[in-house]
């Protein structure tokens, strides 16, 4: 049977060959495909603002998730906590940090489900009830939804962690996950502005 | 031919033994696990190549029925509501189940053995891809059977490709129509976002010593051009289609237009997504023929980095162009003037790719394999479907020309002119590499030959109804305004084309059971996967390759003369 | 009747003196041969069965805007064509120079050669000018045709798509028609007489008369403004662009450009309500006690019906149907006993009335002059 040369051509170069990291790559570009989601939510929330043609309208119903918001956004800060603490090789720092992240996390989702629970038996407003009620329950509820992936995976290394299985060698792993929360953060200041700011 | 033709004494760096012990002949069950279970690029490649491959037969079916139905005026072989039924499945099946399904198929083979890697970024992730897009496609061909089942041709979606709303809200598409329509596409959108995920991963970070990213192929290059797309414009149908759920299970009302809603957002969004992926489709094709043009031409492509610019830059400026097909909305004269300059733009890196493929054939020794043929006359009818394009950007003449064959004929010229003979030239080209058989010459010239005459016939004529006025969309038409000869000649031509895809199809069994033994290099080319045998082995390379040039191969064969002292 | 000439492009013809800026006239010349060529291609005849001659070609301009869109199609075609016979030209001459001749084997490879910055800049920025000719020319027309000014007494039309018909409402008339169009032709001809706000009622649709100017779509919840300038009296057909549905493909309509007192006639007729005749008062209760009524209307009755086209003077236009069968009593008749068999996907049910019902109908609606 055949036998085939392989491909050494000239002589190997002996310097080293770094590439980045395939899961930060691949986060990346996640995040860009996500970001197009998020853009395309956000121009239809943009577009229809003020063109419902019936109540309510968010100025009556819409309160600023100011606690929500600040607990969300400083999780971010902890998981940089909490994935600097892992590399020092700290794993109690590094479990009280991730699990203050996604406790802080779940907080975010309770208030969000307090607000709709509001909106939908006090004020009226579902998704079909109009224009906004559509755009505004697409937009935060597609955010929450990333949350909530977000905070399965939160929680399995937490579990993972607490079983004493995650060590510095799952740094790349965490890092990357880290990024996805980065986002969903960054994706929330958004929101925040379009939604509670410029569409109130 | 079985050995290497590789003018090399001897292994050097070792071998790749090819296993061959005896084995136990896998039963059906085995092998039907194998490829379920797989999760390896080459298979995950040939599956996607083959679910295409029939998806294109079944889309080609639907293509002779309509043609059937306007061979003459006011026929009723087809009743409208089958027929519009027929183009709209014939539409989405074509872009999304056949295109994207097959460029991704080849990316998956050959991405990984062109840059001396042993599989993609993420296998699990490629497997989950493959059947997210099988998925899909299987359910949106449920919908024949789905509903009031096969004698009403089921519920299939019968509102056009572009599914423009409001047609497509509840009050207007009852049943479940848009709801097949939408979930497939949602399912399968999944699948390609992860597929582009994983070429993007995969070309940044699995490349072999060596292989900086201006020595990868050019194939390379414009498969990540196209990943990174995908990631910016399937996303948006993805998010468009949600909405449209929304709307229709969730009583949303982001396209409906009693509650204030606005069919134009729909518009937007479906173009944002469904111009860029023209070129998510035609760049690929091109990668194809950026290979096999210098192979059988003996030369290096002419230009490497103005290639790589001018797809990188296609893949910036297509993204500010969609609204070249909204011409006729009603946008205000500036927003018309700016679309026009950014299509008309698309011209000038798409003209230098032109430039540089013929400047490529120039001064070679052109073999004209069937796969070169394909390749050559690919650069051609590219160059008539850019031309008609430009026609189309020409905002006053869109208005006449919008909506009407002359844009069928226009983007089928792309779509079959152009990606479908690279996709032919890219088979003809790989399959030695894929089963370790050459496809069979002889049949392969009358396919070209009896597909190239079917081509022209069908879309050159196309293009006349559509100057006489004749629109799109429309199941039949009255007779005197001159357009029956065409649509007669059109649909002749349809035959042609059947028949030159049978052809095909036999000769993909004929030459996989019966095919001359390729080796591992049958077109003496220069890039990594030739390097392997074919069919490569799970592993691709048992030593990782080191790389010094753009074409290690050639560095190989001519020492005395290697590229890496040019470059 | 009316009759049409099969024009085609005429380069010595007045189109609107404002619109000198055109094309120049040495591109025209470098165009003629080109386009007679084309030309001859895309001529037909254009005389239907029924005798009427009418046209749905965009290469046969009755308007000056459509004449300006030829010229720039024309333009258009010129530049392709001269870019399409240099490059294949090239293309050509290497696939002939350069193929191989005799067996692979033992054959030098040919020189490699790598590129040429000064030949890709070259072939980089020779498209750039190209482009910039051709969009300033585009520029200045579209600027031209989308900026028309609507003079004072300028007609105004709504015309609202509906699946699958055409409503035309003359408000400064005070009345509704349908399918067919009628405007007056200008003083000189040429000059723009009317305006149109294009509307829909359901999905989305397209206004297309070639003949008259391109297709300019109907959004729901968008208000879209044309202007047509014809330059010759006549009737010029055309038809949905925008696929809308089921019966999409047959949602034709007709403009008729009359001169202005055939105009200022015909519009005088269809402002009277509906002829009153005691010999059909068994039709029309027939009419006014079916369903008819909800969707249609009969200005002097009691049908006020919206949906469906307007009928106080149905008998005035030439087709029924959009545009599908011509306006006879026997066809009426075909119609209403079965739309679907005519129609496929209309949304005008079949009443299921008796046979003698029908024929009152029909005589009654016969009537409706």
């Amino acid at each position: 049977m055949s036998a085939v040369p392989v491909p050494v051509i000239a002589q190997a170069p002996s310097e080293s060959w770094p590439l980045p990291d395939r899961g930060v790559v691949g986060m990346f570009a996640v995040i860009v495909a996500e970001s197009t989601i998020f853009l395309i939510f956000v121009v239809a929330y943009v577009y229809n603002i003020g063109r419902s043609v019936s109540g309510p309208t968010p100025r009556e119903v819409l309160d600023l998730p100011i606690f929500n918001s600040i607990c969300l956004l400083s999780s971010s800060f902890t998981i940089w906590l909490a994935e600097r603490a892992l590399k020092k090789g700290a794993m109690r720092t590094f479990i009280g940090w991730w699990a203050l992240t996604a406790a802080l996390g779940a907080i975010f989702l309770v208030g969000t489900g307090l607000e709709w629970h509001k909106l939908i038996y006090k004020d009226g407003l579902t998704i079909s009830t109009n224009l906004f009620g559509t755009t505004f329950y697409s937009l935060v509820g597609l955010h929450a939804s990333h949350v909530i992936v977000g905070l399965v995976m939160l929680s399995l290394v937490l579990a993972f962690a607490l079983a004493g299985k995650v060590g510095q060698e799952h740094r790349q792993r965490i890092e990357v996950l880290g990024l996805y929360w980065h986002f969903v953060d960054m994706v929330w200041v958004v929101v925040f502005t379009v939604v509670y700011i410029i569409g109130r | 031919m079985a050995d290497s033709t590789l003018p090399i004494d001897g292994p050097v760096g070792g071998t790749i033994g090819v296993p061959h012990e005896v084995e136990d002949v896998p039963t059906w069950g085995e092998r039907l696990h194998e490829w379920v279970t797989t999760v390896d690029h080459k298979k995950l490649g040939l599956m996607y190549i083959g679910y295409g491959l029939l998806f294109l037969l079944v889309g080609g079916i639907e293509a002779l029925l309509i043609r059937l139905q306007l061979f003459f005026p006011n026929n009723h072989f087809i009743s409208s509501v089958v027929f519009n039924r027929l183009f709209t499945m014939h539409g989405t099946t074509m872009v999304f189940m056949v295109g994207m399904t097959i460029i991704i198929g080849f990316a998956n083979y050959l991405v990984p053995l062109m840059i001396g890697a042993r599989d993609m970024a993420f296998p699990r992730l490629n497997a989950f891809s493959f059947w997210m897009t099988a998925l899909g496609g299987l359910f949106l061909y449920y919908s024949f059977i789905g509903g009031v089942g096969l004698q009403g041709a089921g519920s299939a979606p019968d509102f056009t490709w572009w599914g423009y709303a409001p047609l497509t809200e509840r009050a207007f598409s009852r049943g479940h129509t848009a709801d097949y329509w939408a979930l497939a596409l949602i399912v399968q959108g999944f699948g390609t976002i992860g597929a582009a995920v994983n070429i993007i991963a995969t070309t940044f970070s699995m490349r072999c010593k060596g292989m900086t990213l201006f020595r990868m192929p050019l194939l390379v290059w414009l498969n990540l051009v196209v990943a990174g797309m995908i990631l910016t414009t399937i996303s948006p149908l993805t998010a468009a289609q949600i909405m449209l759920t929304i709307d229709r299970y969730l009583g949303g009302h982001f396209f409906d237009s009693q509650a204030g809603g606005s069919p134009l957002l729909w518009f937007h969004f479906f173009w944002i997504f469904g111009h860029p992926e023209v070129y998510v489709l035609v760049l690929p094709a091109f990668a194809i023929a950026n290979e096999v043009i210098p192979t059988f031409s003996r030369k290096a492509i002419f230009g490497y980095p103005a290639m790589v610019a001018a797809s990188v830059g296609i893949g910036f400026i297509s993204v500010s162009v969609w609204a070249h097909h909204m011409f006729t909305v009603g946008m205000k004269p500036a927003s018309n003037a700016f679309f026009v300059l950014s299509t008309e733009l698309v011209g000038v890196p798409t003209a230098i790719k032109i430039f540089n493929w013929i400047a490529t054939m120039w001064g070679g020794r052109i073999r004209f394999t069937t796969s070169m043929l394909f390749a050559t006359a690919f650069v051609a009818q590219f160059l008539l479907a850019g031309l008609t394009g430009i026609m189309l950007s020409v905002a006053p003449w869109n208005w006449q020309l919008h909506g009407t064959y002359f844009v069928v004929a226009h983007f089928h010229y792309v779509l079959v002119g152009a990606i479908v003979f690279c996709i032919f030239s890219g088979l003809y080209y790989w399959y030695p590499k894929m089963t370790g058989k050459l496809l069979d010459e002889r049949l392969g010239k009358w396919h070209f030959w009896l597909f190239l005459i079917g081509f022209h016939m069908t879309f050159d004529l196309m293009h006349i109804p559509g100057l006489l006025g004749m629109p799109r969309w429309i199941y039949t038409y009255q007779p005197g305004h001159g357009w029956e000869i065409w649509n007669q000649l059109v649909g002749v031509g349809a035959v042609f084309q059947a028949v030159a895809m049978l052809v095909f199809v036999y000769n993909l069994v004929h030459s996989y059971l019966k095919g001359t033994d390729a080796g591992p290099d049958p077109w003496d080319a220069w890039t990594l996967e030739w390097f392997t045998p074919s069919p490569p082995p799970a592993y691709n390379f048992a030593t990782e390759p080191v790389v010094r040039s753009r074409r290690p191969l050639w560095d190989i064969k001519h020492p005395e003369d290697p590229d890496w002292k040019y470059e | 009747m009316f009759s049409l000439r099969a024009t085609m492009f005429h380069p010595g013809e007045k189109v609107n003196a404002k619109r000198k800026f055109l094309v120049s006239r040495g591109i025209r010349h470098l165009t003629c041969g080109f386009i007679s060529m084309f030309a001859s291609g895309v001529a037909w005849a254009q005389t239907a069965s029924d005798g009427i001659a009418r046209t749905q070609n965009p290469f046969h301009p009755h308007s000056s805007s459509a004449h300006l869109i030829q010229q720039l199609s024309f333009f258009t075609l010129a530049i392709t064509g001269a870019i399409f016979a240099v490059v294949a030209g090239l293309w050509l001459y290497v696939v002939i120079k350069y193929r191989q001749h005799g067996s692979n084997e033992q054959m030098e490879e040919p020189p490699q050669i790598y590129g040429s910055t000064q030949i890709e800049l070259a072939w980089t920025v020779i498209p750039i000018l190209i482009v910039v000719v051709l969009f300033l020319t585009v520029a200045r027309i579209l600027f031209a045709l989308q900026d028309q000014p609507v003079p004072q007494n300028a007609l105004h039309v709504d015309v609202v798509g509906h699946q699958y018909w055409w409503e035309f409402r003359y408000p400064s008339y005070g009345f509704i028609t349908a399918n067919e169009l009628h405007i007056p032709l200008g003083e000189p001809a040429g000059t723009v007489t009317t305006g149109l706000k294009l509307l829909s009622a359901d999905v989305d649709h397209s206004f297309w008369v070639p003949s008259l100017y391109g297709k300019v779509d109907t959004v729901p919840n968008k208000e879209n403004d044309i202007v047509l300038d014809p330059t010759q009296t006549g009737v010029y057909e055309g038809q949905c662009a925008q696929f809308c549905g089921t019966a999409h493909a047959q949602m034709l309509l007709r403009v008729y450009v009359q001169t202005p007192e055939e105009f200022a006639a015909w519009a005088k007729r269809q402002q009277d309500t509906a002829i009153e005749d005691p010999a059909v008062a068994q039709g029309r209760q027939v009419f006014e006690t079916q369903s008819c009524v909800s969707c249609h209307t009969i200005r002097g009755t009691a049908a006020h019906g919206r949906f469906g086209p307007d009928l106080t003077h149905l008998m005035s236009r030439d087709t029924i149907a959009s545009g599908l069968i011509s306006n006879t009593p026997e066809n009426l008749k075909r119609w209403i006993e079965d739309p679907e068999a005519i129609k496929p996907g209309a949304l005008m049910p079949a009443m299921q009335l008796s046979g003698d019902q029908i024929d009152q109908m029909v005589t009654y609606l016969a009537t409706l002059k």
